[in-house]
């Protein structure tokens, strides 16, 4: 399988003053076309910054981050932007749909960003929502749709543009188990089926039936990579917890994981 | 792209961008009615002397440009009227009378003023003929009063004038009509200067050889182009005068400078409540979207199509709202009575329209550098 994504000792450290702090240590990680991917792990353990670095919204302090051949360490503010928006496919935790813009055309949204909206965007949009179960719910604004049906407006949204890449954020912290199921559900089969390379952050362990590989991360490091199905579904079916556990070496918080939770807020960037 | 964006917004959210735009179209209701104002008013105060076929204007010397104040004798008037560069001369006499109307129409207060006939500072006639005899009692009236009294060529006034002590009324027959003459606030009635000696207000009415003193002269150059030159040649070498251009005769009025100066530190205001109110609003509409410009720009929207999006927004908004309050304005105009002292130029209403326009994205600059300055991570709260 073509190797999609890859990361070589990707490090972000935030500074101020004289506080010094590695949100993301050295992580080195490859998703393949058509592998969906679960990055997990307690608050601060810099998940949602590796998402941002892989999204193109955050420089690394350190190492290469290279996606669909692109080294995004070497990109520019106004390429970074060009890159999000070809190449990457977002989901977020909320506020994800444009407010003024029905279902339908939330979809086509990236495909008039990049310029490619044409006779055939409707229908390709329709088909992909029809897909997702909201063929009732084409023409209805965000505020007339549940969370979880903006959930699935947002994921056919981030796919239509034939993105290399996928990425979700925490895409059921708003939703009940039965939505996030569905909505999870739908995504890992549109990713197997579009052969994509997607990377879902999530604290809900149960969500890992999903996907092909978990990746841990704790304090900026990555503690475990599980590829095995049986593994994956026994971490799935065995915690009901929001996040996964600390590795036995080091059962306390560290004063540096608690600074590293700290430090988005200090200097105002992600954790 | 942006253009997509800006107008489906305003599209889903018709009701208030509809009642934004009639914020806009108030303050340009009130910014046109203020320009109005001011053109009406300087125009009562000036518009005979803007429409006066002459370059310069002599003035007793020391009396500030003041066409009531100053004195001329027709010594003086012979002295200008042989200079070389001079074509023509014409002396001009103003005091205030009222005129009655044998058809019964209300009387009404005017502005007498005695010229020359067919001398700088006789008016033209648009309907019947222009002052011809110095000696006959016939006048030109302003064609406001005509359509106030529909009065007609050939009509006979009546002027009430007080002299001495006593009230006493000339006849007048109006030999043509002239179009809007106003001055001092009041329409014009043009007469012969003789007769204007003979009827204007007066306390001393003893002395029946006291020489005709007109007010001013008005001249008219062979080289309009070089009045300033001539005016500093005559200044010098005529005694006892002043001389100023049509211009700096207005502006010298009695509280012209002050009424202007007032109306324009009103629209100034109005602009300045323009701008704020639109700035606010644009702004509080940015910090209510700050999630969804994060969102935007976290999906890969360039800076440029946000910053587009928002300026087409406001120029849209604008446009609409300074339509709407022109289009109000205009309506409201064709209800206002005569009397209401405003004129609406083209130039005084092109220019409001046009700083209306602008004072839209102006007032929207600090929306824009607020959208522009949202960062995705933290908009999203990643």
């Amino acid at each position: 399988m073509k190797t999609i994504l890859e990361t070589n000792n990707v490090t972000k450290i935030y500074e101020s003053g004289n506080l010094v702090v590695k949100a993301v240590d050295a992580v080195s990680i490859s998703v393949q076309a058509g592998e969906f991917v679960g990055l997990v792990g307690p608050s601060g353990s810099g998940k949602t910054t590796m998402l941002a670095m892989l999204a193109a919204l955050l420089q690394a302090s350190d190492g290469s981050l290279k996606i669909d051949g692109y080294n995004l360490s070497e990109m520019n503010d106004i390429e970074r932007t060009r890159f999000r928006r070809e190449k990457i496919g977002f989901t977020f935790q909320s506020n994800n749909l444009v407010p003024y813009l029905t279902a339908l055309e939330n979809v086509e949204l990236m495909l008039r960003l990049n310029k490619k909206y044409n006779r055939k965007s409707r229908q390709h949009a329709r088909d992909l929502l029809l897909r997702l179960g909201l063929e009732d719910r084409l023409d209805s604004l965000p505020s007339q749709l549940s969370g979880g049906q903006q959930q699935r407006v947002a994921i056919a949204r981030s796919l239509i543009h034939d993105p290399s890449v996928v990425l979700a954020d925490e895409p059921t912290a708003s939703l009940d188990t039965e939505r996030a199921n569905q909505v999870v559900g739908i995504f890992a089969d549109l990713i197997h089926e579009q052969n994509r390379a997607g990377i879902m952050v999530t604290h809900d362990l149960r969500m890992c039936k999903y996907v092909d590989k978990v990746i841990q991360m704790v304090d900026g490091r990555v503690t475990n990579i599980i590829t095995e199905r049986a593994a994956i579904d026994q971490l799935a079916s065995s915690s009901k917890l929001a996040e996964a556990p600390a590795p036995k070496a080091k059962p306390v918080q560290q004063p540096q994981s608690l600074l590293a939770h700290a430090m988005p807020n200090l200097v105002g960037a992600a954790g | 792209m942006a253009a997509y964006l800006s107008f489906k917004e305003i599209w889903r959210n018709k009701g208030r961008y509809l009642l934004f735009s009639m914020v806009i179209a108030l303050i340009t209701v009130l910014v046109l009615f203020t320009a109005g104002l001011g053109e009406g008013l300087a125009s009562a105060n000036k518009e005979y002397l803007e429409k006066i076929n002459a370059d310069l204007l002599v003035f007793q010397e020391d009396t500030g440009f003041s066409t009531l104040e100053s004195r001329l004798d027709y010594n003086t008037l012979k002295q200008v009227r042989r200079w070389e560069g001079v074509a023509d001369v014409g002396a001009i006499g103003f005091s205030n009378v009222t005129i009655l109307f044998t058809n019964g129409a209300e009387p009404i207060d005017v502005s007498l003023i005695g010229v020359e006939p067919g001398k700088p500072g006789a008016p033209p006639a648009f309907e019947g003929e222009a002052l011809r005899s110095k000696q006959s009692k016939t006048t030109i009236v302003d064609g406001r009063i005509a359509g106030q009294a529909n009065l007609q060529v050939g009509d006979t006034v009546v002027v009430k004038t007080t002299q001495g002590a006593e009230d006493e009324f000339y006849e007048l027959k109006v030999s043509g009509i002239t179009d809007g003459r106003q001055y001092f606030f009041q329409p014009s009635v043009f007469v012969p200067l003789e007769i204007w000696d003979e009827i204007r207000p007066k306390a001393d009415i003893t002395n029946n050889n006291a020489p005709l003193l007109p007010n001013i002269l008005a001249i008219q150059l062979q080289n309009p182009a070089a009045k300033i030159e001539i005016g500093q040649y005559l200044e010098s070498r005529v005694d006892n005068i002043e001389i100023a251009d049509i211009k700096t005769t207005y502006e010298a009025a009695p509280g012209y400078a002050e009424q202007q100066s007032t109306l324009n530190t009103m629209k100034g205001f109005t602009f300045l409540i323009g701008v704020l109110v639109i700035g606010g609003f644009f702004q509080i509409q940015t910090l209510q979207k700050v999630a969804q410009i994060g969102m935007l720009k976290a999906i890969g929207t360039s800076n440029h199509a946000v910053a587009n999006a928002a300026i087409l927004q406001i120029i849209f908004v604008t446009i609409f709202g300074v339509a709407i309050g022109g289009l109000a304005t205009l309506g409201m105009a064709f209800g206002l009575p005569s009397s209401v002292p405003i004129v609406f130029t083209g130039t005084a209403v092109l220019i409001a329209v046009v700083a209306l326009l602008l004072i839209g994205p102006i007032g929207g600059l600090v929306s824009i550098r607020l959208a522009l300055k949202v960062e995705p991570l933290r908009a999203l709260g990643m």
